[in-house]
This record gives structure tokens, C-alpha cells and sequence, in this order.
């Protein structure tokens, strides 16, 4: 039996890992593995003598596997917008190799140096290795520009691991979501270069070698949006809405389905939705927070319609939430059970803003033209706020009720 | 009329080794104990030594706070020895039955008012299984409460039948609510029936109320909160059907009465059905044979005490569960956590077992199935835990020991068992019954 035969392995190296072996120090790093391979024999020893059939781990494998159409999608349309910046005609396996190429070693550098300071603070605090990162890992390279240069990715993984997470106490104390605060960190760090021409693979070098298609900038659709219609109504604008017209660069279908530039795994709203369906159906994402975000984002977008007072302001909200990485912060970041708001109907408040301000930031402040990241940290730092007021809303009713008793 | 409440939140669990309801009288104990480590916040002090000759109903110890309380042995006979734990507590104390089973006489109730009842209740060690809420202790016989409530059925896995525990009892069991009625506030005696069942439909004296829905629908402290919740300063008690049914018999006959209608279930268990013994009764006695290695559960599954073959019959004890114990690591892709877990029971959709029917049957182990982890998931207890109350910010309150955070929080509405399936669907495993015990007990050293 190959089971056996592992476990038998583990088990005749596994005293020099423990305390006062010669590999002590490295007891995390083999407690890790031991624990990934089998699933302890721990049994009950205080209260409930039986237990449900979930741990973390296979709560975070679930959320991987809602990201895999993001990830998958996202490799091909990385080649495929490369081939149609050139003009060049390309094939599936032609899109995915030159996808693969750009993003394997994106996970690869976020896990690495990701993980890597998670056993340097597990060591340290003489605790297992939480699962927590192994979603933060793939979701930091799912929300990178293409081009990004791999030392930003490592510096901003290290980042967001030691300062958003480790300092709070590690996995479950964290205020703010990991994932978004190392593409924060990227965003204020080194706006220059997150900026412009790295969002379509090599663009820069193909623009100055004059191999780029007329209209191809290499902007996402946010950012040719925040970069014209976002003032008074101009040529520039209007050509810019052409874009988003039926046929267009940026119709309402090429956004659905994600045959636009943007972030690796951002783009599809479709791929996004697969993921929303996979979290809500196993019940590990919350349908609370995932659909009044949503909502949120569709009445904001339709009180624009009714504004109007902008270019920008008259596209349908639909349109508005299959744009840019709403669908995917909705999907994967706002849902996120450590940073998001706790209670039932605390989730609630908090998708609902969160969609709004997703919006609202986007078209108001063309500065950050991706406004769902700014949106989802900062309902981060309210969700405390607002469980606090739904809580207070439970004390106060049973306050009454004594009152009530008393007199 | 009864009026009928349906409790929405919880789960049954559908283990394997459903008992039969077929019920046999079990041998007569050869061993008995009684543990005051049954009696949470008790602090026993001893009423007899080792080698004294006992009559059933002569108190083996009594409470050092309410020393009215007598706890009774159930049998005659020798007292054969005083367990101690460490700091020299006191864990059981054993009795060696003669067989001859005399009871000590105190006399059938002629009537009298409330505390010349609760005096002869208290001595006869008919009082030892009144509890009260808040805290979930032993009741302090000097308080009147608001009202008294009894479940009148059990939802927990594999749990004893009521039809089979009042078989040929009803009539101790209704001189047993008229005593509870004398003893009860403006509040009076409440009954909490199983809906659609009509066994306890004729009691008269108490306000019947029926509970539709999964467990935990039979906790007392469900059927509390959704009639009528306990305040800040209230007092209620609750009591046990089987001991209410005890305490008639008591009343009665002035014979202190330990009888218990006990489960035997569970995947491990030789032969599972009902049967009748007495409290504190060895488990070996009273013919619980289960397959080697099986832990042997006095209690349900999501509450109950290991004991083992060689251990006791909890007090408050209504079922004996064997279930394999879950020693063995399991390989990630065969039975861990990247399996397709056709046979693992999960309150969330994590496994695809949430699409077969809801009848089917699981047989658990053991397996803590994951490590200890810091809480990450949110809305899990919500799904299992009916009281208006936020469960998760209750915990993490007991946690930092915030007493003000507890008592806005709701925790004189709660005891440890309302939070045993919040434990069970735990993804983070936290020791949920303990911590809220541990809270339970602080706050009540705070208010003296």
C-alpha cells in the first residue's frame, strides 16, 4: 500500500524533527507536511465526542478550486491579448504557452516568499502552519498586471504577509484582506509602474518597435475611461465610448467573457460567476455578501444612469459590474470570512457598500481607476463598525426585554 | 390546546446504531457510583465513610454551599470507596449493592406548603437533580423561580424514546409536575413536548408547548429562550423527565427512586436497544457490550462523559453510546481532506454526502477530522444555534473574560449542551462547551 509505505517514511524520520532531535528547528516545516499528507489521528478529548467532516484545509482547497476558471482563463487571455496587440492570428495552445509563461512564475515567487516568512513566523511562535496563505497565494498573482516585475510581487507578498497579517497574530486576526493589501502596497509604492503599459504582455516593446495595432495602449477599459470620460464630454471621450459600444473593444460581451486587458485573473466576469457558483454551492463563500455586493454595485451604477452628469455616468450597470476586477474582488476578496463583516445581517450591509463604493470610487476619483480595491479595503476597516451596530441592535433587544420584565 | 413553535436552526445527525425501542429490565447493578463532577459548581462534602452500611436514599454527600441537598445512594448496601482526583477531590463515590435493596423510608408527601416540599425533597435527595439557568448549576433550594421548565423529549443522536422512559409511569410523572407546580413562581411548569406526539398530552398542571424541528429542539434551554427567555437576575429550573418522573415516584412511596431508561446505541454497540436500571449503574452491569476499542459514551454523543465499560452511568445519563475511536491518520486522498468523503458528515457542502438523502445514516468516529485552528469561518454556529444570540462574539467574550461583554452578550440564557453542535460543525475545532463553561463559571464567582 503507497499510503502505508508514506506514512511509514514520515513516521521513522519524524524524531529527528522533535524536540531534541537534530532537525528540531524544522519541526513547522514537517509538521506541514506530515499534516498535509494525513489528516492526524487525533481524537476528541474534551466535549463533542464526534466532529464535522470539515477542516481549513479542505475549506481553502475549495476556494482554490473556485479559483481555477479565473486562473485557467486568465493564462489564455494573457496570450490572447498579446497575439491580437500584434495582429498576429494565434491558437489555444499558442494563448496558454505564452500565458503559463508570464504566470506560473508569478505563483510561483507569491507562494514561495509568501510561505516562506509564514514557517519563519511559525517557527518563531512555535505554532503550525495556518492554511490561510494558500488562498492568498494564488489570489496575489490573479490580481497582478502581466508585466509586473517579479521583485514588486515578492516585495508586496512580503509586505502584505508581515504587516497585514503577521503582526495582528497570523491567519484568522488579520483586519484587512492579505491579498488586497499587497496589490495596495504595489499600487501607492510604485504608481508609476502600475500604471500604464504592463497590463498586455510586452506592449512597451512592441509599441516602440511599431509592431502595435492602431488603438491598442495597452490601458485596461477603467483606465481609458479614467483617463477621458471621466471630466467634461470631449472628442477623446467619445471616441473612448466607441470602445464600449456593440463591437467595441470593450463591448458589453468581450467584458462578460474577459477578452479584455486587465489583471491575470480579473477579466472574465463569467469565470468569476463559475467561482461565485463553486463558493456558494459548497457553502464555503457567503451568497450574503457575494449578492448584495452585487446589488450594490448595480444601483450605484444605475443612479449614475440617472445622473448622467458624465460620459462616464451613462454606462449601464450592468456594464459597469462585468468591467475590471468588481466580479473578482466580489468573488474572491470580499468574501473573504476573516476580513469581511461576521454577523448575518452585518454581511449584508457590508456587500452592499462595498459594491457601491466599488463603483463610486471608480467613476468619481480617476486617480484609482480601480476603485474595488480601495472599496473592499475600506469596508474591511468598517466591517468591525458594522458588526458592532448589528450586535448593539441584539444587546439593546434584550435590554428592552428586561426592562419589559420589570416593570 | 398546546401551541406548537418550530425551532429552525440545527441538524440532526443520522448515526448508525439507532437503539430499538424495545426495553428489558437490566441486571441489577453489582457497583454503583454516584460523581459529583456531574453536578457542575459542586463542592461535595462527604456524608458517610468507607465500609458504612447504606440504605438506598441515605446521602452518600451533600453540597458544602446549599447543605440541605442531599445526594442519595441509589442502592442499599456497602459503601465500597471514596475516588479522589488531584488536590484530593472528591470524583465518585462507589457502592457495593447487597442485592437486598431497602430504602430508607421518609414518608409519602401528605402536603404542606412550598418549603416544608423543597426540606423533604432536599433530604431525600429528590432535589439533587433540580438545576438552574443561569449557569446551568444545581439549584439553590432557598430561591423561588420564575417558573420551572422540563424537556419532554431528547433530540441529540440516538437519543432514548420517550414513549419507551414513561411506559407505565405517567402517573409518577404527573404527581411529579404538581410537585414542580408548588415549587414554581407566577411562572408555573412548563413542559416541552415533541410535536405530533401526543405521549405526554395529558398531563395536567403545566403548559405543554411543542417543538417541531432538528436538534437541538429537545434542549431545555431552546425550549426557554423561545418561550419565554431568562433576564439579567431571574432565576428558572429546569429538571430532567426522567428525574421528574423519580421525583413523583419519591413523593409517593417515600422511596428515593433512581430509575433510568437508557439508550444503548451507537455503530460499536452489541445488540442497541432501551433499557432500565438506575443511575450511576456500572455500564458492564447493566449489559453494555460494545467491540473492542469502542469508546463508550455515558451521554450523548455531543455531551457525554467517556467512561468506558469499566465506568458509570452519569447522573443526568439517559443513553450509552459505543463509537470507534478515530486513532488512525487519514491519507489526504483516501479519507483526508482531498478525498471524495462519500462517508463523512459535514454541515457544510464541503462534501458531496449533503446531496444524499437526509435519511441516510453515518457511522462517526472519533477523528477530531482537522487541527486546532484560530476561528477563520464565520456563520457556521449561526446555522446550528437557535437563540437570538451572536455565538461567535460570545465565545471570543469568555475568551478575554469580558464579564459586562458576556452578560450584554446573553449568557444567563445559555449552558454548555446549547453549544455542542456549534463545537461539532467547528471547522477551527474550538473547544466550544468547555470555554462557555469556563465563562459560565467566572461569571458566577464575579457575582458571588
Amino acid at each position: 500500500m503507497k499510503m502505508k509505505a508514506i506514512h511509514n517514511l514520515l513516521q521513522s524520520v519524524k524524531p529527528h524533527f522533535e524536540e531534541g532531535g537534530s532537525l528540531s528547528r524544522f519541526w513547522v516545516v514537517f509538521d506541514s507536511l506530515e499534516t498535509f499528507a494525513f489528516t492526524p489521528g487525533h481524537v476528541t478529548h474534551s466535549g463533542a465526542h464526534i466532529r464535522d467532516g470539515i477542516d481549513l484545509k479542505r475549506t481553502m482547497f475549495l476556494v482554490i478550486v473556485a479559483m481555477i476558471p479565473c486562473l485557467l482563463f486568465g493564462m489564455w487571455n494573457i496570450g490572447h491579448q498579446y497575439h491580437l496587440s500584434l495582429g498576429a492570428s494565434s491558437d489555444l495552445i499558442a494563448n496558454v504557452m505564452v500565458g503559463a509563461w508570464k504566470v506560473i512564475p508569478l505563483v510561483v515567487v507569491s507562494y514561495g516568499v509568501g510561505l516562506g516568512i509564514e514557517f519563519l513566523f511559525a517557527g518563531m511562535r512555535g505554532h503550525s502552519i495556518n492554511e490561510g496563505y494558500l488562498v492568498s497565494g494564488m489570489l496575489i498573482p490573479l490580481i497582478m498586471p502581466v508585466d509586473v516585475p517579479l521583485w514588486m510581487v515578492a516585495l508586496a507578498v512580503a509586505f502584505a504577509v508581515v504587516v497585514a497579517k503577521e503582526v495582528f497574530g497570523g491567519t484568522g486576526m488579520n483586519i484587512l484582506n492579505v491579498a488586497l493589501t499587497a496589490r495596495a502596497f504595489l499600487f501607492f509604492a510604485y504608481p508609476k509602474q502600475l500604471s500604464g503599459e504592463i497590463w498586455i504582455h510586452d506592449v512597451a516593446t512592441s509599441k516602440s518597435g511599431g509592431m502595435l495595432v492602431d488603438g491598442y495602449t495597452g490601458a485596461t477599459a477603467l483606465g481609458h475611461l479614467a483617463g477621458t470620460v471621466g471630466t467634461a464630454a470631449s472628442e477623446a471621450s467619445a471616441a473612448t465610448m466607441s470602445m464600449f459600444a456593440e463591437g467595441g473593444m470593450f463591448s458589453l460581451s468581450n467584458c462578460f467573457l474577459g477578452l479584455i486587458p486587465g489583471s491575470v485573473g480579473e477579466t472574465s466576469a463569467l469565470a468569476c460567476l463559475i467561482g461565485a457558483a463553486i463558493l456558494i454551492w459548497t457553502g464555503i463563500g457567503s451568497w450574503r455578501i457575494i449578492t448584495s455586493f452585487l446589488a450594490g454595485g448595480l444601483v450605484m451604477g444605475f443612479l449614475f444612469n440617472l445622473i448622467g452628469a458624465n460620459a462616464y455616468m451613462t454606462i449601464s450597470p450592468i456594464h459597469q459590474v462585468v468591467m475590471g476586477g468588481f466580479m473578482f474582488g466580489m468573488v474572491f476578496m470580499a468574501t473573504d470570512p476573516v476580513s469581511a463583516a461576521q454577523t448575518n445581517k452585518g454581511k449584508l450591509w457590508y456587500g452592499f457598500f462595498g459594491g457601491l463604493f466599488s463603483i463610486m470610487i471608480r467613476v468619481f476619483n480617476p486617480a484609482y481607476p480601480e476603485g474595488v480595491m480601495m472599496a473592499i479595503l475600506f469596508m474591511n476597516v468598517m466591517a468591525p463598525l458594522i458588526d458592532h451596530y448589528v450586535i448593539e441592535g441584539n444587546i439593546k433587544r434584550r435590554e428592552k426585554r428586561l426592562t419589559l420584565a420589570a416593570a | 390546546m398546546s401551541n406548537t413553535l418550530r425551532i429552525k436552526k440545527g441538524v440532526d445527525i443520522r448515526l448508525t446504531g439507532e437503539p430499538s425501542l424495545e426495553c428489558g429490565d437490566a441486571p441489577q447493578p453489582k457497583v454503583v457510583a454516584i460523581q459529583p463532577t456531574d453536578f457542575p459548581g459542586l463542592t461535595p462534602k462527604l456524608a458517610v465513610k468507607e465500609g458504612a452500611q447504606v440504605q438506598a436514599g441515605d446521602a452518600l454527600f451533600y453540597d458544602k454551599t446549599f447543605t440541605s441537598v442531599m445526594f442519595a445512594s441509589p442502592v442499599s448496601g456497602t459503601v465500597k470507596e471514596v475516588v479522589r482526583g488531584a488536590k484530593r477531590r472528591i470524583l465518585a463515590v462507589t457502592v457495593e449493592s447487597d442485592g437486598a435493596g431497602t430504602a430508607k423510608d421518609f414518608g409519602p408527601w401528605g402536603g404542606g406548603d412550598r418549603d416544608a416540599l423543597v426540606a423533604h425533597m432536599a433530604a431525600g435527595g429528590a432535589f439533587a437533580t433540580m438545576r438552574q439557568r443561569p449557569f446551568d448549576v444545581l439549584a439553590n433550594p432557598a430561591d423561588t423561580p420564575r417558573a420551572i421548565y422540563v424537556s419532554g423529549f431528547d433530540s441529540a443522536p440516538l437519543a432514548a424514546d420517550t414513549g419507551v422512559v414513561v411506559e407505565g409511569r405517567m402517573d409518577d410523572l404527573q404527581f411529579g409536575i404538581d410537585a414542580l407546580g408548588v415549587l414554581a413562581g407566577e411562572g408555573g411548569v412548563h413542559v416541552g413536548t415533541r410535536s405530533g406526539d401526543n405521549t405526554l398530552g395529558a398531563l395536567k398542571g403545566c403548559t405543554l408547548t411543542g417543538f417541531a424541528g432538528p436538534h437541538p429542539a429537545g434542549n431545555v434551554g431552546v425550549q426557554i429562550h423561545h418561550t419565554a427567555p431568562i433576564n439579567k437576575g431571574e432565576v428558572l429550573w429546569t429538571m430532567g423527565l426522567q428525574d421528574v418522573i423519580n421525583l413523583g415516584s419519591f413523593l409517593r412511596t417515600g422511596q428515593y427512586n433512581a430509575a433510568r431508561v437508557v439508550a444503548l446505541g451507537g455503530s460499536e454497540m452489541h445488540d442497541p436497544r432501551h433499557v432500565r436500571t438506575m443511575a450511576g449503574a456500572k455500564l458492564s452491569d447493566l449489559g453494555v457490550s460494545a467491540n473492542e476499542g469502542a469508546r463508550v459514551i455515558s451521554g450523548s454523543v455531543l455531551t457525554g462523559t467517556n467512561a468506558g465499560t469499566e465506568g458509570y452511568l452519569g447522573t443526568f445519563a439517559t443513553q450509552v453510546v459505543a463509537l470507534p475511536e478515530g486513532h488512525d491518520p487519514k491519507f489526504l486522498l483516501t479519507e483526508g481532506w482531498l478525498s471524495p468523503g462519500l462517508n463523512k458528515f459535514s454541515m457544510s457542502r464541503a462534501y458531496p454526502t449533503w446531496l444524499m438523502p437526509k435519511k441516510k445514516q453515518y457511522t462517526l468516529d472519533t477523528n477530531q477530522n482537522g487541527e486546532d485552528r484560530a476561528f477563520v469561518v464565520s456563520g457556521q454556529y449561526e446555522a446550528v444555534f437557535p437563540f437570538d444570540i451572536f455565538p461567535v462574539h460570545l465565545i471570543k467574550s469568555i475568551m478575554v473574560n469580558d464579564i459586562d461583554a458576556m452578560e450584554k452578550l446573553g449568557i444567563y440564557e445559555v449552558a454548555p449542551e446549547d453549544f455542542a453542535l456549534c463545537e461539532f460543525v467547528c471547522t477551527s475545532k474550538i473547544p466550544v462547551q468547555s470555554i462557555v463553561r469556563d465563562g459560565l463559571d467566572a461569571l458566577k464567582v464575579e457575582l458571588g
